[in-house]
């Protein structure tokens, strides 16, 4: 046997761990401008939504310094006019609330309903019956708004109408239900419910992905103490995708928000808050910009640009929020 | 029955054996232990129709809800005398959560079976080869056609995609394949932009064509608007179909001495290729239906117009827009039949991208 | 190795298990019969995967299933207390008789059948959004059912759990605190609760520690006083320490089936089927 090299007997008698090799790579030159191409690529949707808030802000910086809160605050809205000599008054308030309104009403209706038929998915369908159902669901997100804008108007309103009739005869002491006269039509109720069927679709995908990581082991701990469908439900479904189902029907919340021609074909735009949700005036910002737009001053178009901003800004924080709740919801367990 | 002994066995007693029997599911239910399930249904109909008929309960609306309530109350009574309160609490639970189900199925139906009603009387073999520029607005539906509304829509859709391919998919390959430090960020930003409202991405196209560069009503201007709301959709479901190809596919490119792009473009590509489809025909599907981003952008036209770069355009919710908003029959008319087309088109996308999705699957 | 020290060797293992089994006093049947399981049969669509099963289950003694993984031990006792059946393929023959009645004849309240046998499963899944005494009561709650002396009811199950000590003061916090030993013995205290007269147990050891597992085993030896076990063992020497009655599960690609059943001292010291044999010594499995 050869005597071992010197250094191998030292270094069996140390313990020292090695540092750890910094090892580089020289990326040739393609794959450099691939990854330039591919990067700037990847960075154009930050450039197109900071350009959208950017531009949007710009044209309605005017309006904003002008007006100050009560951009958001005032109902007024009334255009310059040189004939007349009047001044302009921009106030989006009577929208905003308007808008919050149908959102709202759009939940309340919407996602009892949705949620329902998440449960009914993933709990209670027979096995031929989920597919069709979950395709009816699909087709409904794919159906574009104008469709449910001219379904709201001509086939739901006649019958949501006589709805808010019943409605008003028995419950009409609630300040929400009461009305002033005989105006039914095209009132945030009847936007409200076209604007629960169309967000049902997103809430129902939402939540199904959501209970469909229910962890196993404890639906079955359930049903090993003996729990019905429903206890086992209520003690672990729930507990478990509260979260996540909420941040589905904040997601819902923004999509109704930001919706334009449904609510715009069945809603009549009054610059005013009223409580009767029977009542025919109502408020959309989506709707108002439509609206406004066809023959707006310059001014009043920057106006209309600040209204854009400001649904803007509110959509995304909803989304934003709802976003972080889901992904919260499903990492904790 | 128990065997009291003092001793115990040697082995557990193997007790007569039955006769080897079929696979059996005996927790199914059986129709003789459905007959009160059955009854009761039958039952509340019975008592629905009755409480109609004798109070101020009336019409549909009047039987639906008493239906519900005596639905409620007669399962509860069923699965309560029969076994317990908690029983009785899942049977209520059960009612309400399949009425909840019947009522999101109802307005899909409604929408398909007026959609056929309505817009049906209009379609004609007329109306595919014809334009509204000669025909008056309350000309009688044999006159005039969508043929400028069909060709504007295909215009700005096609052109919308040019636009959100590349960067969508660019998008998408950065987050799967370059995986860069600003990953998150792009993908935060990816999903902030699907939430962007139609009439939003409008506006800032309006404000960036018309009011900055002093443009006019074009198709592109529409198209650049619709871009916005697509590229989100093409570059998520592309990144979703591109983190579904396995990575030893790429090691295995990069391991023959291949650089990276060659990696990406022969070999990750080529294997998504049909998920790749299914993503931009979501993307259009999502977009072929979208009226507000238009009204803002392309302007209308009653006349072909085969320009995408000057000029006004129109599209078919744009047409339905229109028609809507005369406020005559005829206009009304011709609304449903431009969404029973807008409808045919949107869902030979969503089919062909269905069936798409399900054989990459 | 060669042949001979290989049966020197097993013969010392088979030696030492039974004489593990044999150093504890099993219980008597004096309590009679808590369990039957007669010509079970069990599928998945048209797989078959346990092949006429009979067996006895003595009140007052634990009785340990063990074989190979995969020859459908865990099949089994899912189908003692009736969760089989969730699964949407699944099919079964046979019966398996509560107090000499079938648990699975027509009319039966399937819920009230798993209140009356419970199960402890592999991985400690407590319910993360109780807290410690809503966890053990939450049998109770599921099932709606109102008793008096609900704290009373929480001590002694926490307590024949071997709980008590370590959480009294602790009762409010959440169970998700707990060590995986601890979260396991909350799971047992939570079956205790609804007063089941077998309790069937799925590897309740396999993923704790040798402390825990001890700890377990000694609960379930006392357990067994007043209840039925079943426990579902990979491990032979906890089916020694802890048995009564051992049955050995086998399948040879095809369905599961009981090979051989008898007081766990006999099993390991002298097992009629060869099979059983060459399982106990350690040649295959």
């Amino acid at each position: 046997m050869h005597d071992l090299p010197v250094s191998i007997v030292e270094n069996s008698n140390r313990t020292e761990v090695p540092e750890p090799r910094e090892i580089t790579t020289e990326p040739r030159f393609s794959d450099r401008v691939f990854r330039a191409v591919v990067s700037s690529g990847g960075f154009i949707s930050l450039v197109v939504l900071g350009l959208i808030s950017l531009f949007l802000l710009y044209e309605g910086l005017s309006i904003f310094r002008s007006e100050g809160l009560s951009f958001i605050t005032s109902f007024e809205w009334v255009a310059e006019s040189i004939e007349n000599g009047t001044e302009a008054y921009f106030g989006i308030g009577a929208m905003l609330y308007g808008t919050l309104v149908i959102g709202f009403i759009g939940l309340f209706f919407g996602f009892p309903l949705a949620l329902g038929a998440a449960l009914f998915l993933s709990y209670y369908a027979p096995e031929w019956l989920k597919k069709p159902m979950v395709l009816v669901v699909d087709i409904m997100a794919a159906i574009p708004s104008i469709v449910f804008g001219l379904w709201g108007y001509f086939v739901l309103m006649p019958q949501a109408e006589e709805w808010a009739k019943l409605i008003n005869k028995y419950l009409g002491f609630i300040p929400i239900f009461s009305m002033p006269g005989d105006f039914y039509t095209r009132s945030p109720f009847i936007a409200g419910l076209v604007l629960a069927v169309m967000i049902i679709p997103i809430i129902t995908s939402i939540s199904r992905e959501v209970f469909a990581q229910t962890p196993l082991d404890r639906i079955q701990a359930a049903y090993a103490l003996g729990a019905t469908r429903w206890s086992m439900i209520r003690a672990v479904v729930i507990p478990y995708g509260k979260g996540g189902v909420i941040g589905g029907a904040m997601l819902g919340l923004g999509r109704a928000i930001g919706e334009t021609v449904a609510v715009y074909t069945v809603l009549n735009l009054v610059y005013d808050i009223r409580p009767e949700i029977f009542l025919s005036a109502g408020g959309s910002v989506a709707s108002l910009i439509v609206n406004k737009f066809g023959e707006a001053t310059p001014l009043e178009l920057k106006a209309l640009m600040a209204a854009g901003f400001v649904l803007f800004i509110v959509t995304l924080v909803i989304n934003f929020l709802a976003n972080a709740i889901i992904i919260r919801t499903v990492r904790k367990e | 029955m128990s065997t009291v002994t003092d001793n115990k066995p040697n082995e557990p007693v193997v007790p007569n054996k039955l006769p080897v029997s079929k696979p059996s599911k005996p927790w199914k239910a059986t129709p003789k232990q459905l007959l009160p399930d059955i009854l009761g249904a039958l039952g509340a109909v019975i008592a629905s129709l009755v409480v109609v008929a004798f109070s101020p309960m009336a019409g549909i609306l009047g039987f639906i809800l008493t239906f519900i309530v005596v639905s409620i109350v007669t399962a509860a009574s069923i699965s309560g005398i029969r076994q317990d309160r908690k029983a009785a609490a899942n049977s209520v639970a059960t009612i309400i959560i399949y009425f909840l189900s019947a009522f999101v199925l109802l307005p899909v139906v409604s929408i398909i079976f007026e959609i056929i009603r309505k817009g049906a009387p209009g379609l004609s073999i007329g109306i595919f080869f014809d334009d509204m520029s000669v025909t008056a607005s309350d000309a009688p539906l044999s006159e005039g056609g969508l043929l400028h509304a069909l060709v504007g829509s295909l215009y700005v859709v096609a052109l919308a995609t040019i636009v959100s391919i590349p960067i969508g998919i660019l998008t998408a390959l950065y987050l799967t394949e370059v995986k860069g430090k600003a990953a998150g960020t792009v993908r935060f930003f990816v999903q902030a932009m699907s939430g962007v409202p139609s009439i939003v991405a409008g506006l800032f196209i309006y404000a960036v064509w018309m009011i900055s560069l002093g443009g006019t009503y074009t198709t592109i201007a529409g198209s650049l608007a619709l871009a916005i709301l697509m590229i989100p959709t093409v570059a998520r479901t592309t990144e979703e179909v591109l983190k579904l190809i396995p990575t030893d596919l790429r090691e295995a490119g990069l391991a023959l001495g291949a650089t990276q792009w060659k990696t990406v473009a022969l070999v990750v590509i080529p294997a998504a290729r049909s998920g790749l489809i299914t993503a931009v025909i979501l993307g259009t599907a999502r977009v072929a239906g979208e009226t507000a981003p238009l009204l803002l952008t392309i302007g209308g036209n009653d006349a072909m117009n085969w320009n995408p770069l000057s000029g006004n355009n129109s599209a078919l919710p744009y047409y339905v827009w229109k028609n809507f908003g005369l406020g005559t029959e005829t206009g009304a008319d011709r609304a449903w039949t431009g969404i029973f087309v807008l409808m045919v088109v949107v869902m030979i996308f969503f089919s062909i991208a269905r069936v798409l999705g399900r054989k990459k699957g | 190795m060669n042949n001979e020290g290989e049966n020197e060797m097993s013969e010392t293992k088979t030696n030492s298990l039974a004489s593990i089994a044999s150093a504890r006093t099993p219980g008597t049947t004096a309590m009679g019969v808590g369990l039957e399981a007669r010509s079970v049969h069990a599928w998945f669509g048209q797989k078959h995967v346990l092949s006429d099963i009979s067996l006895d289950f003595y009140a007052g003694t634990v009785t340990a299933l063990i074989g190979p993984s995969g020859c459908g031990k865990s099949t089994f006792i899912r189908i003692l207390n009736r969760m089989h059946e969730f699964i949407p393929t699944a099919a079964m023959a046979g019966e398996v008789l509560l107090d000499g009645k079938d648990v699975y004849r027509a009319g039966v309240d399937v819920t009230k059948i798993r209140l009356g046998i419970g199960m402890v499963f592999q991985k400690p899944n407590p319910f993360p959004s109780m807290t410690i005494k809503e966890n053990v009561l939450s049998g109770l709650k599921l099932a709606q059912v109102k008793i008096n002396n609900a704290d009373e009811l929480l001590e002694d199950c926490l307590v024949r759990a071997g709980l008590w000590s370590e959480v009294k003061d602790r009762l409010d916090q959440y169970g998700g605190t707990l060590s995986g030993g601890q979260q396991q013995r909350l799971c047992i205290a939570r079956s205790l609760a609804v007063k089941p007269q077998v309790l069937l147990m799925d590897e309740p050891c396999s993923a704790l520690d040798p402390g825990s597992t001890l700890r377990i085993e000694e609960t379930i030896r006392d357990l067994s006083k007043t209840m039925t076990i079943v426990i579902v063992t990979h491990n032979m020497q906890q089916a020694a320490r802890v048995s009564d009655y051992t049955g050995f599960f086998l399948s040879d690609g095809g369905p599961g089936e009981l090979v051989e059943a008898a007081p766990t001292s006999h099993i390991f010291s002298n097992p009629k089927d060869k099979r059983t044999e060459d399982y106990v010594t350690g040649r295959f499995g």
